[in-house]
C-alpha cells in the first residue's frame, strides 16, 4: 500500500490527519505491524534542540540618506560579512564580539533581536559617487529591518560523535567541558527524535520540505555543508524568517574557551507515504550508534574509545574499562520534545501542509578532509639535534658545567639505559646552590614529570604544550623514551617569525 | 552564610582562620580549602549573624572575603535543560527527571564552581 501526499494533505485540511511524534512511532509499529501503522499514521513529527554553530542570518537594513555602501558592518560590535551588497549583511552565529570576546557573539545578537531588544548597527565605507556617505551608526529593532532571513549552512546532524578526554588536563571544547583522565562523556543530538535519524536514506527530506525552525515555518534548502549521509552523518541547510522566530527555540550560548554558538530548534514533519517511511520512523535510541572519541588527542583522526548507542548515552552512565563514567548532553531533549510537540499541533490544526522534496538529496554522499598542499611542519624538521644531556647520578656541579657548555637553560636527564627520566634547568641549579641540603646528585633536584614531544608531532601542537605549561623547551623522544633532540621557543620563533612570541 | 576567603602567603604564614576564631569566638566550619605556598582559598560556613564580625576580622588579617550563595543558583529563564552541568559536578548535584527537566540536590553543593564554567547558557552562579 502507498499513500499519496495529496491524501495526507487532504486529511490535514479536514482536521482528520493522525499525527504522532517520532518517540511514539516505534510502539505503534510494534503494535499494529508495518501495514497497520501505514494505514493508521499520516505524519511523524521529529525535533532536535542543540548547539548549531553553523547558523546565521541575512539582513537588509534599507538605505540611509545620504546613502552609504556599507563595506564593513558591526551589529553590537560583532562583525558581519558585508561583501554582498550595499546595505546587506550576513551575520554568523559563531563570530565573536570585538569588545566582549567570546562572551557575546553573532548568536547573542540574533537572540537579542528575536527577544525584542535593539542592536547597534555600525558601518564604514570608503564612499563612492553613488554612495557618498562614509559612516553610519544607528539603533535597530528586528521589525526595522526590511529582511532578516535565517539561513543555516549546517543544521540538524543525523547523529554526532560523543566526546571524552584521556589527557591530564581539563579541556574546554565545542563539546563542552571534558574532565581529565576520561572523567566524563559529552554528547549531542536528540537520538531517535532527530529528523535525519528518521529518514537516513533521504526519501522524504529534501529541498523545499516545510520545517519548524526556531518557532517559524521554515524550509529545507538542501544538503548542508559537510553533510555526509553516506557515512551516517548527514545534515541540512535550512532557512526561515527571523521575524517569526521565538526566543523559546532560539538561544545563544558560549562554550567556555571555545566561543559563541546558537542553540537552534529544528523539527521536520515526515509524511508516512509508504512502508519505507514506516520502517525508518520506527527507529529507537538503541538502534542509533555513535563513537565516543578521545579529544585528549589533538589531531583530526581522534581515536575511538568505544561505540555506544543513544540509549546508552541517555542512561546517564557509560562503562569504560570497568568504570562507570557519567554522561552529559549538550542538546536539550526536553526542548526537542517541545519542538516535535509544537509541530504536531501545527499539523493537527491545519497550519502546515506537507510536501515531497522538489529535489532529492544524494544519500550516498560522503566528505573528505581538506587537501593540504603542504604538510603542517613536524617537530623533527625544526628541533635541535645536538643536545647536551646529563646522567641522573652525575653531580650537580657537572650539570652546571654542561648547561654552560651547551649555552642552554634546559638539560635533559638520562638514566643508565639512555632513557629520559627528568629535566634540570638553570633555575633548579640556582635553587640547589641556595639550599645545599637537597642532595648532591642531579636526580635529587631534577623535575621528574617532563612534558615532552615526539619527532612526528605537528609543531602547532608542541607549541600549544609550551604555552599551556608555561615552559620554554620540550625534549623530543622516540617511542622508547630515548632522547632525539630538543624543541625550544627559539626554534619556534625561527619557524613562525614574529607570530610566535613567548 | 558561605564566605570565600582568599589570602596571599607572601607576607609570612599568618594563620588567618585560626586567628579569626580566636579573635571573634565564632565557630567556623571549613567546607573546602586549597592552600599552596603562594596563596590560599578557603570556603567557610558561618552563622549569618556573625558574618560581619568574621569578615572584618579576616580583612584585618589581610584576607579577601566574598559572600557566596549557600549553593549554586540556577536561572530558570536561561536554563534549557540540556544537562551539560551534570557530568562535571563532583557532588552529583544535578540530574534530569523523567520529563527531562533539570533538578538539583542543592544541599550537596560545595560551591566549587565547575558547573558555572561548564554551563553554555550562563544559567548558573555562585556569587551573591
Ligand atoms: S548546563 Fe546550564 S542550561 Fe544546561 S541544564 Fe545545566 S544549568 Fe541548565
Ligand atoms: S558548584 Fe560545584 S558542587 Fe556545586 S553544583 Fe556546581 S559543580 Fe556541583
Amino acid at each position: 500500500m502507498q499513500k499519496s501526499i495529496g491524501l495526507i494533505n487532504e486529511r490535514i485540511r479536514d482536521g482528520n490527519a493522525r499525527v504522532v511524534s517520532a518517540e511514539e512511532m516505534p510502539d505503534i509499529v510494534q503494535e499494529l505491524g508495518e501495514e497497520g501503522a501505514l494505514e493508521e499514521v499520516d505524519v511523524v513529527t521529529t525535533g532536535t534542540f542543540g548547539a548549531m554553530c553553523s547558523s546565521g542570518a541575512f539582513f537588509n537594513f534599507g538605505h540611509a540618506d545620504p546613502p552609504i555602501r556599507m563595506e564593513r558592518i558591526w551589529l553590537n560590535d560583532v562583525e558581519a560579512y558585508a561583501g554582498i551588497a550595499s546595505v546587506d549583511a550576513y551575520l554568523g552565529a559563531a563570530s565573536d564580539s570585538d569588545t566582549q570576546g567570546m562572551e557575546y557573539g553573532g548568536a547573542h545578537v540574533l537572540e537579542d533581536l528575536v527577544a525584542g531588544s535593539p542592536v547597534e548597527l555600525r558601518a564604514l565605507s570608503r564612499g563612492t559617487d553613488c554612495y557618498p556617505r562614509k559612516t553610519i551608526t544607528t539603533e535597530l529593532y528586528l521589525e526595522d529591518m526590511n529582511h532578516a532571513i535565517m539561513c543555516n549552512p549546517r543544521n540538524a546532524f543525523q547523529r554526532y560523535a560523543a566526546a571524552t578526554n584521556t589527557s591530564e588536563r581539563t579541556l574546554h571544547t565545542y563539546m563542552g567541558t571534558l574532565l581529565p583522565h576520561g572523567g566524563n562523556i559529552s554528547f549531542s543530538g536528540a537520538g531517535s527524535l532527530s529528523p535525519l535519524a528518521n529518514d537516513p536514506h533521504l526519501r522524504v527530506i529534501g529541498s523545499g520540505v516545510p520545517i519548524f525552525l526556531c518557532g517559524a515555518r521554515g524550509m529545507v534548502v538542501g544538503e548542508g555543508t559537510q553533510s555526509s549521509p553516506g557515512s551516517g552523518f548527514g545534515n541540512l541547510m535550512t532557512t526561515g524568517d527571523l521575524k517569526e522566530m521565538s526566543h523559546d527555540f532560539l538561544r545563544a550560548a558560549t562554550f567556555t574557551g571555545y566561543g559563541a554558538t546558537l542553540y537552534v530548534g529544528v523539527g521536520i514533519p515526515l509524511p508516512v507515504v509508504d512502508i519505507g517511511v514506516v520502517r525508518s520512523t520506527a527507529v529507537r535510541d538503541e538502534d542509533i550508534s555513535t563513537p565516543i572519541v578521545d579529544y585528549g588527542v589533538p589531531r583530526r583522526d581522534r581515536p575511538t574509545v568505544r561505540t555506544v548507542t543513544y540509549q546508552d548515552l541517555k542512561s546517564g552512565f557509560i562503562e569504560i574499562g570497568g568504570e562507570e563514567i557519567r554522561t552529559s548532553s549538550l542538546s536539550s531533549f526536553r526542548k526537542a520534545r517541545d519542538v516535535a510537540g509544537e509541530l504536531k499541533r501545527w499539523i493537527e490544526s491545519g497550519q502546515m501542509l506537507l510536501s515531497m522534496p522538489t529535489r532529492t538529496l544524494d544519500a550516498t554522499r560522503t566528505v573528505h578532509p581538506i587537501r593540504e598542499t603542504a604538510q603542517a611542519p613536524r617537530v623533527k624538521e625544526i628541533m635541535e639535534k645536538n643536545v647536551v644531556s646529563i646522567a641522573e647520578d652525575e653531580e650537580i656541579r657537572t650539570a652546571a658545567k654542561n648547561l654552560l657548555r651547551g649555552e642552554t637553560n634546559h638539560l635533559p636527564v638520562l638514566n643508565g639505559e639512555g632513557k629520559l627520566v627528568g629535566i634540570v634547568t638553570t633555575y633548579d641549579i640556582s635553587k640547589a646552590v641556595v639550599r645545599p641540603d637537597s642532595g648532591p646528585r642531579v636526580r635529587d633536584i631534577m623535575t621528574r614529570k617532563v612534558i615532552k614531544t615526539s619527532p612526528d608531532e605537528p609543531v602547532d601542537i608542541a607549541a600549544r604544550k609550551l604555552e599551556q605549561h608555561n615552559i620554554s623547551a620540550l625534549p623530543v623522544v622516540d617511542d622508547a623514551d630515548r632522547l632525539l633532540g630538543m624543541l625550544t621557543a627559539i626554534d619556534l620563533g625561527k619557524l613562525f617569525g614574529g607570530r610566535w612570541r613567548r | 552564610m558561605k564566605l570565600l576567603v582568599t589570602f596571599s602567603r607572601k607576607g609570612g604564614h599568618e594563620p588567618v582562620i585560626a586567628r579569626t576564631v580566636k579573635e571573634t569566638g565564632v565557630l567556623i566550619n571549613v567546607e573546602r580549602a586549597h592552600i599552596d605556598s603562594h596563596a590560599g582559598e578557603v570556603l567557610i560556613d558561618v552563622p549569618a549573624e556573625s558574618a560581619e564580625t568574621v569578615c572584618r576580622s579576616m580583612v584585618g588579617a589581610g584576607a579577601n572575603v566574598k559572600v557566596l550563595e549557600d549553593a549554586v543558583v540556577r536561572d530558570e529563564n536561561e536554563c534549557i535543560d540540556c544537562g551539560a552541568c551534570i557530568s562535571v559536578c563532583p557532588q552529583d548535584v544535578f540530574f534530569l527527571d523523567e520529563n527531562w527537566h533539570l533538578q538539583l540536590h542543592v544541599e550537596r553543593c560545595v560551591l566549587c564552581g565547575k558547573c558555572v564554567v561548564a554551563c553554555p547558557h550562563n544559567a548558573l552562579s555562585i556569587l551573591e
